[in-house]
């Protein structure tokens, strides 16, 4: 499966570079496409409740109401109509290159499983809505779909009269039978919200919303295509007669022809087998989970912080269990927790300056625990030779992961670069264990472990807690948060850094007063 | 041209492959379903034939073997038979099956759904259904017609028993 998974990567990696350079890596579509898929939603769901209002849901009145509301200027009902297609395929095509690249990004495996199991049956609801959509206009599509869908259905051994037979002459269809493809038509989007919710329950912080201007766009595109090539109905349903030759929506129907060349139990094989790898990716092979963050109650004065930025929903905060004076306590569901350290990164008690070996801090990943990172910590600084020394912090899902070092730089890897407490810069520093900090994370649009490198550049920016002290000289750090193909970029990034690096004070006045410090108050 | 400009111009670019993608394959290129010089024959119906074998009176030691509950004076078999169907085209046949009653305990209809293209005109059909056990060979029901079948016609073969039996419509 990593075989299968390295191609995908490496095809996502060149096409978010690309659109990381035209869009801008806020507003690359590849990092919003489930926020994509949403928004294509809403616009289904917004101009079918238009289009219904002026649909009639009789056989015999469907089709010229749909020509009526595609010709007349009544609100803009064509377009609306134009819209409410495009935008569902739109979502259709979203959805798979978001599966697609949650594969490729290996974010199915592990605690994800749970999301990405979830996202099957929505691929069914999307369809189960688009096809019983495009039976209303009861058009000679309406017509082909409604059969071959019905035909295919009717292979199945759960059918005591075949469906089909609704369709078998003229008048053989009644508008009780339509009225229910209507109520299916509005029901199974409804359900589709539900297990779209579902699907979120364990991301924190879920992106549903795409950035304005990525929204502004698409909605400008989706209009022009409206415009410019209106959806149009295939001329009146006639069930005396056989549709032979359709214009299929291939984004919707593409198994219709294929239940032609194979036959309706192969389809239903190929479906079958196809759902039951896609529900075992996950386990394809099993992740080897790290051991999840605990808690060290003791120091947790139930700040809440941890809870507030995990990126999984991992970390709940609980009344208190041990009798001290705080209302709540971080706890851990094993469960959800990916061991990103991104908690870590959060708690205030996560400081290196602490003289205890052990280094204990409120909450902490057993790999690397806090005091191992800062033992790396020490252990690369004294690879570090020259008056331009410099410690990347780097994610190990990021470009940083493979950066080699050199007499000057040495590399101090992550989970996430979230998990950094910013203490730790202004332990480098102030220690005087290199020149200068640069922080490697993953870029936005790639993001390994989701919130982190967000997290990193509020706390650095003194937007969010724990904040970078305001000691720490600025011109000492830098940061660049990349993809891992980007790695040339990475090494050209730091060689820029290196070369506005201040250079190194002598021995004897290297920054006394921060060399001084010691513990800050917790 | 400036860096903006052709971010500008690689958003409409990319923005514009995108509509014509999903344009485009919104509903091309056709697909042909049937050839349209040709007819589709539908043979669909649902028959229960009648039952297998007809009521009969149990006798007293039966009834007194019956759990008391279920002490019923006739006894009256569910099951059905088997239906036999062909359909021949121009003396061909294109349909020659046994379709078992549905329902566990085959007490149901038996049903039958099936499309056969042929080629459009003039042509022979002859419809024959079997409902009963019977070992001379003959068929219960049989119609034959002579139908002009236009390119694309839906023509159906449906079955009625209170009808009379085979519907051509």
């Amino acid at each position: 499966m990593n075989a299968l998974r390295r191609p995908v990567r490496a095809f996502f990696a060149a096409l978010e570079g690309l659109f990381d350079r035209i869009f801008g890596p806020e507003q690359n579509p590849l990092a919003h496409l489930g926020a994509l898929g949403f928004f294509f939603y809403w616009i289904v769901v917004a101009t079918g409740v238009h289009l219904y209002i002026g649909f009639d849901t009789s056989v015999a009145g469907a089709y010229d109401s749909v020509e009526h509301l595609s010709r007349s200027p009544w609100f803009l009902a064509g377009v609306s109509r134009s819209l409410h297609r495009y935008a569902s395929d739109a979502l259709v095509v979203v959805m798979f290159v978001h599966i697609l690249r949650e594969f490729g990004l290996d974010r199915c495996r592990g605690v994800r499983w749970f999301s990405w199991v979830v996202g099957m049956p929505i691929i069914v609801f999307v369809y189960a809505s688009g096809i019983s959509g495009y039976w209303l206009v009861w058009d000679r599509l309406a017509q082909y779909v409604a059969i071959a869908s019905t035909e295919w259905l009717d292979w199945l051994p759960i059918f005591g009269e075949p469906i089909a037979r609704n369709f078998l002459t003229r008048g053989s269809l009644d508008d009780r039978f339509f009225t229910l493809l209507v109520f299916l038509h509005i029901a199974v989007p409804l359900i589709l919200v539900f297990v779209l919710w579902i699907h979120l329950q364990r991301i924190s912080r879920p992106d549903i919303n795409p950035p304005k201007r990525l929204a502004a766009g698409t909605a400008a595109m989706l209009l022009g295509l409206s415009l410019v090539y209106p959806a149009t109905s295939q001329g009146p349903a006639d069930l005396g007669t056989v549709t032979s030759i359709v214009r299929p929506d291939w984004f919707y129907l593409p198994l219709y022809p294929l239940v032609d060349f194979l036959s309706a139990g192969s389809v239903w094989a190929i479906v079958a087998g196809a759902t039951l790898v896609m529900l075992a990716i996950p386990w394809l092979p099993p992740l080897r989970r790290p051991p999840a963050a605990v808690v060290t109650l003791d120091l947790c004065n139930g700040c809440g912080r941890c809870a507030e930025d995990c990126p999984y929903s991992a970390i709940s905060m609980a009344p208190r269990s041990d009798g001290k004076p705080f209302e709540v306590e971080a706890v851990v569901d094993p469960d959800l927790c990916v061991s990103c350290g991104i908690c870590v990164g959060a708690c205030p008690t996560s400081t290196p300056f602490r003289s205890d070996p052990k280094l204990p801090t409120a909450i902490d990943v057993p790999e690397p625990a806090l005091h191992a990172l800062r033992d790396a910590t020490r252990e690369a600084s004294r690879r570090c030779v020259g008056d331009r020394r410099i410690l990347v912090f780097g994610c190990l899902h990021s470009a940083a992961a493979l950066q080699p070092e050199s007499a000057d730089t040495a590399v101090v890897p992550l989970p996430c670069v979230g998990m950094l407490p910013p203490s730790f810069i202004d332990y480098v520093l102030s220690r005087d264990l290199a020149d200068g900090v640069f922080l490697a994370g993953c870029a936005d649009s790639s993001s390994y472990n989701r919130l982190g490198p967000r997290w990193t550049r509020a706390r650095l920016a003194g937007e969010r807690d724990p904040r970078l002290r305001q000691r720490v000289p600025r011109d000492r750090l830098a940061a660049a948060w990349l993809a891992p193909r980007d790695r040339k970029r990475l090494a050209a990034e730091i060689d820029a850094f290196r070369a506005r690096l201040p250079k190194r004070a002598p021995a004897s006045s290297a920054r006394p007063a921060l060399v001084a410090e010691r513990e800050p108050a917790q | 041209m400036s860096a903006r400009l052709l971010q500008w111009a690689g958003q409409a670019a990319a923005y514009a492959g995108f509509a014509a993608f999903v344009g485009y394959f919104s509903s091309a290129p056709a697909y042909t379903h049937l050839d349209p010089a040709m007819a589709l024959v539908k043979v669909s119906f649902s028959h229960g034939a009648p039952r297998q074998a007809a009521c009969r009176e149990r006798s007293a030691e039966e009834l007194a073997k019956l759990p008391p509950t279920m002490r019923r004076k006739m006894d009256c078999p569910r099951v059905r038979p088997t239906v036999s169907l062909e359909l021949l085209v121009d003396g061909i046949p294109l349909i020659a099956e046994s379709l078992p009653p549905s329902g566990l305990s085959k007490d149901g209809p038996s049903r039958i759904y099936r499309t056969i293209p042929v080629t459009a005109g003039t042509h022979t059909l002859t419809a024959r259904l079997r409902d009963t056990i019977r070992d001379d060979g003959e068929w219960d029901y049989e119609r034959t017609i002579t139908a002009e079948l236009a390119p694309a016609q839906n023509f159906v073969v449906d079955f009625r028993a209170d009808a009379g039996g085979f519907l051509f419509r």
